[in-house]
């Protein structure tokens, strides 16, 4: 700032502690440190992760048994809208966004992102977003129109409560903040890397943050159009919904899926970037295929864009569109698989390490792959026109969303924990948690594909009691209880070790980025000077300088 | 060491205004498709827009390209140190700026007088959500433009360096970005019905 002749905003002098701060909540609430940005958006996601979860619990409860009648429709319909929409923009967002703006910066050698203050507004600004979605509930009615919320359907001829105006209002918010946190990644990655550190020795999940953070600056501005479009209808009585004055009910489809399928690619690439540090880390091998993982990126990143109409075949756009969208959509089960298969060559002929960051890595393998495989039987269009709306749909996003995003922020959350408190997570605990998590997830969403292929609709507060479809729906539910109790355990986890835990070496896992390099938790300067890096494996290259200085 | 900081935060800022108008511009892009759309749907799409007043509009939209090209002056004159002859160029652009949103709310009210409203029918619904979204982006712009005359002009802010400051570059890559969305708008909404 020398250069100018005065310096007009006054920059904090003092540096904030990090972790262990004596200045208690105010301190928190003022922070521009990365350090402790990331640490609330992941305090945030639990926090909403318990709501989403209890709202789900619920529906299971509905479901058990046929015909019951715990819940009336109205509130079932505000369940499952709300449970959607908590679990894509304020869980699994915030997770990966708070782990990226937690590390990108360790991981790249900078002490801080590019820009401090707007990565503080970002974390609250979606805080805020959130707040105002579930606020609905005492405005009147949560939004009740499913977290996709389909014109006509969300007009407010047809739903009258305010909870849809909530929606737009919270999203088009959160939008923004997940913005502003995508322009400081692609900034932080391009302007402030170590010396040495070119763009092909980045960690992967460097690469991944990078690209998606493209993503998130692509789709977002259309769903902000679309939420405008629609809250300008429901509040100035504007037409562009209403087929009935001359809008259309099909532009909401588009513009809501020409975001949302980027969407969910924005919630899987980061998710691929966490494997990618935690499979090779924990198999003691160099990752197979660097340059293959982050090209194929590429070209999911760009294909994205190019897919959105295959949620739109039972609209009736004709075969020459549907065909297109179904070719686009297989195609991107290429780079995918490229990716799959990189990370099980990884794993052969390694040493592997069967921590539990590692078993929820395996596990992501596995389940991610029977998501993909569903996501390809849907890119078949009659296929779709069959399974549409059904069980199935509710199976196959929630193997790739849980499946494989949650898994991979599990396995990300046991890998860096260490590093963000100084504490490990208890194993043992972690164990339980993992099997409890994986059993009860695969008991409650491999049957719903059956269900959906019995013809089950999806989005009904309940059912008769037609063959097979109480019990599979019993076993649901009792999945569903499994996976409560693990996240209870994995919440305990949490609070114990960071209490009581066992303290964590600056590198515990013996990894090779840079981000293991600063103590645990990192000191609010993350590093004092590092040495030029030469490799993808710094860590390694460091040590071996010095056992070389040491032995002269 | 102090110089090669603030080319980082030059090459940052500059960065990062690009990217995120790239992401506006996807915003507008999505709002100009629906209106586009809108237009070869509908039924009754020319019972409203014939009120549309093109040598009106085109006369104020020549207001706001012009003031594309003063604020570039603007930020020349800052870099070759003339800063009087900055500040008057720069109180040019906010003039020209302002007047066109005189047009814009001139032009509303006459659409108003001729009962075409937002809620009247479709055309009313894309043309004002398209218009309306420039015309607040301009005000927003305007704003920032006051405030950075006024740190010019109080606290002689950016005089006399060689290179701008960050905050005066993002400003001028912004000014330029809403004169580049009106030409496409004003193409789409304006001129494209009579080709």
């Amino acid at each position: 700032m020398e250069g100018y002749k005065r310096n007009m905003i006054p920059e904090p002098e003092t540096p904030l502690p990090s972790i262990k701060t004596g200045y208690g909540l105010l301190q928190w609430l003022s922070s521009t440190d990365h350090k402790q940005l990331g640490i609330m958006y992941l305090w945030m996601a639990l926090f909403f992760f318990l709501v989403g979860g209890a709202e789900a619990m619920l529906m299971r409860a509905q479901l058990a048994l046929p015909e019951l009648n715990l819940l009336g429709p109205e509130v079932y319909n505000q369940l499952f809208t709300m449970h959607g929409t908590t679990m894509v923009f304020l869980v699994l967002m915030p997770t990966l966004i708070g782990l990226g703006t937690y590390f990108l910066p360790l991981m790249i050698g900078a002490n801080e992102m590019a820009f401090p203050r707007l990565n503080a507004m970002s974390l609250w600004i979606t805080l805020l977003g959130g707040l105002l979605l579930n606020f609905s509930y005492l405005a009147g009615g949560a939004p009740d129109a499913g977290w996709f919320s389909y014109a006509p359907l969300s007009e407010k001829n047809y739903s009258f409560t305010p909870g849809l105006d909530y929606y737009s209002i919270g999203l088009i918010v959160t939008g923004i903040g997940s913005i502003g946190a995508a322009l400081n990644f692609i900034v932080t990655t391009i302007t402030m890397r170590v010396k040495g550190m070119k763009m092909n020795k980045l960690p992967l999940f460097v690469w991944m943050v990078f690209f998606n953070s493209f993503l998130i600056l692509g789709a977002f501005p259309l769903l902000n159009a679309g939420l405008f479009m629609l809250l300008l209808d429901r509040q100035l009585q504007a037409h562009f919904f209403l087929p009935a004055t001359g809008g259309s009910a099909v532009l909401w489809q588009h513009v809501f899926w020409a975001f949302g399928h980027p969407e969910v690619y924005i919630l899987a690439l980061p998710a691929f970037g966490i494997i990618s540090e935690v499979i090779p880390v924990f198999s003691r091998k160099k990752i197979y295929g660097y340059v293959t993982l982050a090209a194929s990126t590429v070209f999911i990143a760009l294909l994205s864009f190019g897919v959105w109409a295959h949620h739109m075949f039972a609209v009736g756009l004709g075969n020459p569109v549907n065909t297109f969208f179904s070719a686009a959509s297989m195609l991107i089960g290429i780079p995918t698989g490229i990716k799959v298969i990189n990370w099980t060559a990884t794993m052969w002929g390694g040493r592997i390490f069967f921590s539990t960051s590692m078993l929820f890595a395996v596990a992501f393998l596995i389940d991610f792959t029977l998501g993909g495989l569903s996501g390809i039987a849907f890119a078949i269009a009659p296929i779709d026109w069959h399974i549409t709306d059904t069980y199935f749909v509710v199976a196959h996003i929630h193997y790739v969303f849980l499946g494989g995003t949650l898994f991979a922020s599990f396995a990300g959350i046991y890998y860096w924990f260490p590093k963000i408190s100084g504490k490990m997570l208890s194993e043992k605990l972690g164990q339980w948690h993992f099997w409890l998590f994986l059993i009860g997830f695969n008991m409650t969403f491999l049957i719903q594909h059956l269900l959906g292929l019995l013809g089950m609709p999806r989005r009904v507060y309940t059912y008769p009691d037609l063959p097979y479809y109480g019990s599979m729906n019993f076993i649901a539910t009792m999945g569903a209880v499994l996976m409560m109790i693990a996240m209870l355990i994995f919440i305990f986890n949490i609070f114990h070790s960071l209490r009581k835990g066992m303290k964590a070496s600056s590198n515990p896992w013996y990894a090779w980025t840079i981000e293991w390099f600063a103590s645990s938790p990192p000191s609010l300067k993350n590093f004092d000077e590092l040495d030029e890096v030469k490799t993808s494996r710094p860590l390694i290259d460091w040590e071996k300088t010095n056992q070389r200085n040491d032995g002269e | 060491m102090m110089v090669n900081e603030s080319a980082i935060r030059y090459k940052q800022s500059r960065l990062m205004i690009q990217l995120l108008l790239a992401s506006e511009a996807l915003f507008f892009a999505a709002l100009i498709i629906a209106f586009v759309y809108f237009r070869n749907l509908s039924m009754d799409w020319s019972e409203s827009s014939k009120h549309l007043q093109v040598e009106r509009t085109g006369f104020f939209s020549i207001f706001l390209f012009a003031s594309s090209g003063t604020i570039a002056l603007w930020s020349n004159a800052l870099r070759k140190g003339k800063d009087k002859l900055a500040l008057i160029y720069l109180a040019i652009t906010i003039v020209f700026g302002a007047v066109f949103l005189f047009g814009q709310a001139t032009e509303y009210l006459n659409l108003f007088s001729e009962e075409v409203t937002i809620d009247k029918d479709i055309f009313g619904s894309a043309f004002f959500t398209l218009t309306g979204f420039h015309a607040f982006h301009v005000f927003v712009g305007l704003i920032i433009l006051i405030v950075t005359w006024m740190l010019c002009r109080i606290f002689g802010y950016g005089v006399g360096n060689e290179q701008i400051p960050p905050g005066m570059l993002v400003a001028e890559w912004y000014w330029h970005f809403v004169d580049v969305v009106w030409i496409f708008v004003f193409f789409f909404v304006y001129l494209k019905p009579l080709i």
